[in-house]
């Protein structure tokens, strides 16, 4: 396991799209790093014979038929948009 | 009585007197009102309200029906058509849900009535409702000190006779801890046995819903109405539906309680330790039979359940994008500015700190090393619960380690807040069910301030352990103290 010292703040942020003040990342890089030290203990234990748990009790595919139902209209799809317009979502410019 | 003073202070003493036509549905809310706007701004375990809908609702419900005219409070982290839900968070403040979640839709067939929305942790991150982008919520028993969290709204409300009942979720103890440090009955079903559409997503594979209440048979009563499979939610179980109360009242001979002994740490307050002796004294002239179980990978579980539960958090709060709900920054120059700056302004330090610890254990090249190494070590905590279900019907141990903490005093050391979940997410990492029933009261600083007692149980045993917790509750009455602020209420 990597030492918690490996842990880049300011790039994982930028891969969470999560911008952080200089005063944030630095604190962030420190306590995560207690954080990431404590977690080492994981290390000490022996996983080469254990399977993943992905979920605590199994729970197998889940199917229905695809069908459509009646849900929300478009206006109660947008009733919390913070920009919208003609019944679209209006977004930040994506293509110069 | 004043018209301040509730006429009964659980659903069940409540149920009596609305059935008897005693009281109606309106004139309930009316006090529970009045009860709120007189304690509420010392409290603050409400983020919203709604007194006028519920009203509406009250005019309208069957007393007769399993909930019939119950107001319960809910936690702001589940939807409730129309009402706000902010999960306590900047980014979701003006949301309203278009929908209710199923939990909702089966309360209000029931005919229990939604009040408002209870304060907590943002997005359920903490164990304190410090973490709240609005508001601090105080402990009913010591107003200098935290309520517990995340669920802390919820359970203040219900100690401090501003609800009769209200729910929570659980991830890694939201519900167990607030209840045990307010002094209130809290249940975290199995994983799966309640719905969980509707419900804003922590952490996938460990959120659960239910109830805090003033007693183990309120805990059943909603647990009657809320549990069952939802074929909205894929995760929720397709088992049979038991009646909660049935089991309620039988004696615990035969029954074998199981004290794990890697629970049995340094850290627990002495005044904890000494009311869990005596719970589990009790519990033995109560018929059941102690056996010493081990859980050899305790000692892990806080490591796992921060990994998991922030991988979790940091793939499901990257809905939060302000393109189709919740804050938008302004006047962005462009994408990645949008979405910087949106999350920056909108999310408070504890959830930007995880996000960032969840990112970075999913990140190429520690993907293994942290996450799939935390789901093999969290294998290996479900199979040591199975083992010791072998042999015993039900675990035992303190909820929290101590009782309330300060307001303040934990929250420079993530860590140690962290450490806080110790006794609580194991159970959420097997997916087992658990509950906080009240064991005592420890004296600090002239303060009383409640301990709690927790049994888990094997998955989809909720009726055992509410079972033991009503016959522990019923022969030791520490669910009749009540907090200051609500001492001249009547017992209930």
């Amino acid at each position: 396991m990597a030492k918690g010292s490996d842990l880049d703040v300011a790039y994982v942020a930028k891969l969470a799209r999560l911008n952080l003040s200089d005063a944030e990342t630095e604190l962030f890089q420190r306590q995560l790093g207690h954080v990431l030290n404590y977690a080492d203990k994981l290390r000490g234990v022996d996983v080469s014979q254990v399977e993943a748990a992905a979920h605590a009790i199994p729970i197998f595919n889940v199917f229905r038929e695809d069908e459509p139902r009646d849900w929300f209209t478009a206006e109660e799809a947008l009733s919390n948009a913070p920009r919208q317009a003609n019944g679209l979502f209006i977004v930040t410019k994506v293509v110069e | 009585m004043t018209g301040k003073e509730l006429p009964a202070s659980n659903i069940a003493d409540l149920q009596s007197l609305l059935r008897r036509r005693e009281i109606s549905p309106r004139e309930v809310l009316d006090v529970l009102r009045a009860r709120i706007e007189d304690v509420d701004g010392k409290i603050d375990a409400y983020l919203s309200t709604d007194f006028e809908g519920a009203a509406e609702k009250a005019e309208k419900t069957d007393v007769d029906l399993p909930l019939g005219g119950v107001p319960i409070a809910i936690k702001d982290i589940i939807s409730v058509a129309g009402q706000p839900c902010t999960c306590a968070s900047k980014i979701l403040q003006g949301y309203r849900a278009p929908y209710d979640a199923t939990v909702i839709r089966k309360l209000r067939a029931a005919g229990a009535i939604p009040l408002g929305k209870t304060n907590m942790d943002e997005f359920a991150m903490g164990s304190s409702t410090e973490n709240s982008g609005f508001k601090l919520t105080r402990n009913p028993w010591d107003l200098s000190r935290v309520p517990g969290g995340s669920s802390g709204g919820s359970a203040a409300a219900v100690a401090a006779d501003e609800a009769f009942a209200g729910l929570g979720t659980d991830t890694g103890g939201s519900i167990r801890q607030p209840a045990s440090l307010s002094g209130v009955v809290g249940l975290k079903p199995t994983y799966g046995r309640v719905s969980r559409f509707g419900l804003v997503a922590f952490a996938s594979s460990l959120d659960q819903v239910g109830p805090l209440t003033k007693t183990v048979r309120d805990a059943a009563l909603i647990m009657n109405v809320i549990a069952g499979h939802d074929p909205q939610d894929s995760t929720c179980l397709n088992e049979p539906l038991p009646d909660y109360t049935a089991a309620l009242g039988r004696d615990l001979r035969g029954i074998r309680l199981g004290l794990p002994k890697e629970y049995m740490i340094e850290g627990i307050d002495p005044q904890v330790k000494s009311a869990i002796d005596a719970a589990i004294a009790q519990l033995e002239t109560l018929g059941a039979e102690i056996v010493h179980v081990s859980l050899p990978h305790t000692d892990y579980s806080t490591a796992v359940y921060y990994i998991l539960a922030t991988a979790e958090a940091s793939a499901n709060l990257a809905r939060f994008d302000g393109v189709r709900y919740g804050h938008r920054a302004e006047n962005p120059k462009d994408l990645l500015d949008h979405y910087g700056r949106t999350r920056e302004e909108g999310f408070g330090a504890e959830v930007k700190r995880r996000i960032t610890l969840g990112t970075y254990v999913l990140s190429s090249g520690y993907y293994d090393a942290y996450y799939l190494r935390a789901q093999k070590v969290r294998e290996l905590i479900r199979q040591d619960f199975a083992k010791a279900f072998e042999r015993v019907d039900a675990l035992i141990s303190p909820t929290s380690p101590v009782p309330a903490f300060k307001i303040g005093e934990r929250t420079e050391d993530p860590l140690q807040m962290y450490l806080a979940d110790i006794f609580t997410n194991p159970a959420n990492l097997a997916g087992i069910c658990g509950i906080s029933v009240p064991c005592g009261l420890a004296e600090i600083e002239e303060h009383r301030l409640p301990i709690g007692l927790q049994l888990l149980g094997k998955a989809l045993d909720e009726a055992r352990i509410l079972q033991i917790a009503y016959a522990y509750e019923q022969s030791a009455d520490w669910h009749k103290a009540r907090p200051p602020i609500a001492a001249n209420m009547r017992n209930g």
